[in-house]
């Protein structure tokens, strides 16, 4: 037997190959089955590396697995199971296919001991995923998924320069601990960055995700930009930018989320600052620091997917997910309502829900390691958690005033998927024993202590309470239909409109433009002529590390030019 | 959107919503008076304040609120801005 091919990644991907072919009735079975059977196989893997392969000479080793790639892979597995739970009643070969390769995509990225391997999975991911924004078969989400598509690329292409000038300076290809002292480290850490949607790189998120299928959502916001967080706090833990870095993105999503009428749109801003919550704990670096970000990773996937699942629900019931025009479901869809509370109350960690025993390892380290702006601005950030995800996500689809629609509550399907995130919701945050026991390091926290729970609940509980009061005088923004600028303007609306004009001005003259291009064009000739000769600069070699930065280049270019 | 007639759910009724509210009130009550009794270890002085948490959360809410019509104002457009209306 090929020992590459025993990876848990490589059944899940298998999976997705199942699905191009299988009987149609069979696909939701499959995309439940083949996670719970790639994380039964991962759980028989011992502590150590395996599966060495061979690629152009260069010796990868496809499998390691320790703490924190374990806890990453399983989170993985569990949730691509729940999705494919969620997803059991499409009938799109496509969509089940693109999940699995998406996910195994995934969790072989996480389990990859070398930077080339970690390449392939990385684009793997990117390239698996748009299907499930295509999925949703309309102009505008093809439109966005190309957005989506030349970024993630871009991130790959970032990784794969860095990874070979890292290369040239150090003979490794080994993905541990990169650091910034490099090229090669920065290149590497603005790929992990873009896919982390740090601030300013990260307007993909809140442009695509909303845009993808019910379910396609609820996977895309699993696997993503957790692996990301992963491969930082493999290669950058202790990294002091990460901080700020972190702290900036807890914040700044927050104001977005407010005046979002999309809801799904406003869980994507709030993905973007629970996020931060885990860069800022590999920033800081410590045991229990990252032991936080890895726990509040875990604990976050679910409840983040528990949501778009409820949102899901919704969008498939009723046919919008804006804000202006939905609330009252909860006459019509109740479970829903019950389950979109329970990831709402996990998000905003209410005592005895899961963000609870995890988003608190990241504050006490903060405070512990005395990094007190940071620490502020976390519990500034936690009070802006109640607000998108803890009030008003639920309130204004299932509460506030009922604007007339009846609908069925969700299928069977989707009922069982919700139930289940929420049931782990819940046992996360009552019993946190078991997830502490798989995280990287010991555990040394106790999340139930009197001044814990105390402070908690009073932040919360005035947070609510300015809520109410601010809502009953009608200070409280109403949800009306916009669109909100963030970053993209710069390529969807700056970019485009400067090339219009340069074209406005060259397209007058076209006789001017014709001699200009003939000109140019001989002079190129002789420049092709020069640069080609033996001693040009094209005979000369070139590290392919630059060629591929130059290769991003060109797709930054696409993505300023093309959408105009 | 069709606009059915619609009936007043139990939660609409200003009994339950006031109810609701009033409990708030309560348990927000109940936990400053817990102040008095459980032990603090605060880490950097001004976290163990006299209601610090409670202030911070009332504090953080007002100010996300109330920036948001001023942000309206700043980078909110027509949902068709970009020309990639809702099409399906």
């Amino acid at each position: 037997m090929v020992e590459w091919l025993v990876n848990p990644a490589l059944v899940v991907m298998a999976g997705g190959l199942l699905a191009m072919m299988a009987p149609r009735a069979w696909l939701g079975a499959l995309a439940v089955t083949l996670p719970a059977l790639g994380l039964m196989l991962l759980w028989q893997l011992p502590t150590g590396t395996y599966a060495p392969a061979t690629l152009f000479g260069l010796d990868l080793v496809t499998i390691r697995i320790d703490g924190l790639s374990r806890i990453w892979a399983t989170i993985f597995h569990i949730a691509g199971g729940l999705a494919g739970l969620y997803a059991w009643h499409v009938r799109d070969r496509l969509q089940h296919a693109a999940a699995l390769v998406y996910a195994g995509a995934g969790i072989g990225a996480v389990l990859a001991a070398d930077l080339v391997t970690l390449f392939i999975y990385w684009e793997l991911t990117a390239i698996a995923s748009v299907f499930l924004i295509w999925a949703r078969g309309t102009a505008r989400s093809y439109r966005v998924g190309m957005r989506y598509l030349v970024i993630q690329i871009i991130s790959g292409l970032l990784l794969m320069a860095g990874a070979i000038i890292h290369y040239r300076a150090t003979g490794s290809l080994a993905f541990d601990h990169l650091g910034l002292e490099t090229p090669g480290g920065w290149l590497i850490f603005l790929a992990f960055g873009i896919k982390c949607a740090f601030p300013l790189l990260h307007n993909w998120l809140q442009d695509a995700y909303p845009e993808a299928t019910v379910t396609g959502t609820v996977v895309l916001s699993v696997f993503t930009t957790k692996l990301a967080v992963y491969a930082l706090a493999r290669g950058f833990a202790g990294e002091e930018i990460l901080i700020t870095i972190g702290a900036t993105m807890t914040a700044f999503p927050i104001f977005f989320a407010v005046i979002e009428n999309d809801l799904r749109r406003v869980l994507a801003y709030s993905l973007n600052n629970q996020l931060g919550f885990m860069v800022v704990g590999i920033g800081i670096g410590t045991e229990m620091a990252l032991n936080g970000a890895a726990a509040h990773a875990f604990a976050h996937i679910l409840y983040k997917a528990l949501l778009f699942m409820s949102m899901g629900a919704v969008l498939y019931r009723v046919g919008t997910i804006k804000a202006s025009e939905l609330g009252g479901l909860y006459k019509s869809m109740p479970l829903t309502a019950v389950f979109c509370i329970i990831g709402a109350m996990s998000i905003s960690a209410f005592p005895l829900f899961s963000g609870f025993v995890t988003k608190s390892m990241i504050l006490t380290a903060a405070a512990v390691e005395h990094h007190w702006i940071a620490w502020l601005v976390l519990l500034f950030a936690s009070a802006g958690v109640l607000d998108h995800s803890g009030i008003k996500v639920p309130f204004f689809s299932f509460f506030h005033h009922d604007v007339g629609h009846r609908v069925p509550e969700a299928p069977w399907n989707m009922l069982a998927a919700m139930g289940t995130t929420a049931f782990l919701c819940i046992a996360i945050g009552v019993y946190p024993a078991p997830l502490y026991a798989i995280l990287p390091f010991a555990v040394d926290y106790a999340p139930y202590t009197a001044a814990h729970v105390i402070t908690q609940l009073q932040l919360l509980l005035f947070a609510a309470l300015a809520f109410t009061t601010l809502f009953r005088n009608g200070w409280y923004p109403p949800e009306v239909p916009a669109l909100n600028l963030d970053t993209d303007w710069l390529y969807r609306r700056l970019a485009p409109t400067l090339l219009a004009r340069i074209r406005s001005v060259t397209g007058d003259s076209m006789e001017a433009l014709g001699t200009l291009a003939a000109n140019t064009g001989r002079r190129g000739l002789a420049l092709t002529r020069r640069v080609y000769q033996p001693d040009g600069v094209f005979a000369k070699p070139w590290g392919t590390g630059i060629m591929t930065l130059w290769v991003a280049a060109l797709l930054a270019a696409y993505l300023l030019f093309y959408f105009g | 959107m069709s606009e059915k007639p619609t009936s007043t759910g139990w939660l609409e009724r200003a009994g339950t919503v006031n109810g609701i509210v009033y409990t708030l009130w309560a348990l927000c009550a109940l936990l400053i008076a817990a102040e008095f009794i459980y032990h603090k270890h605060p880490y950097f002085g001004f976290d163990g304040w006299f209601g610090f948490y409670a202030l911070a959360g009332f504090g953080a809410y007002c100010v996300i609120v109330f920036s948001a019509k001023g942000l309206r104002r700043l980078i909110a457009r027509d949902e068709a801005y970009y020309g990639e209306e809702d099409d399906g």
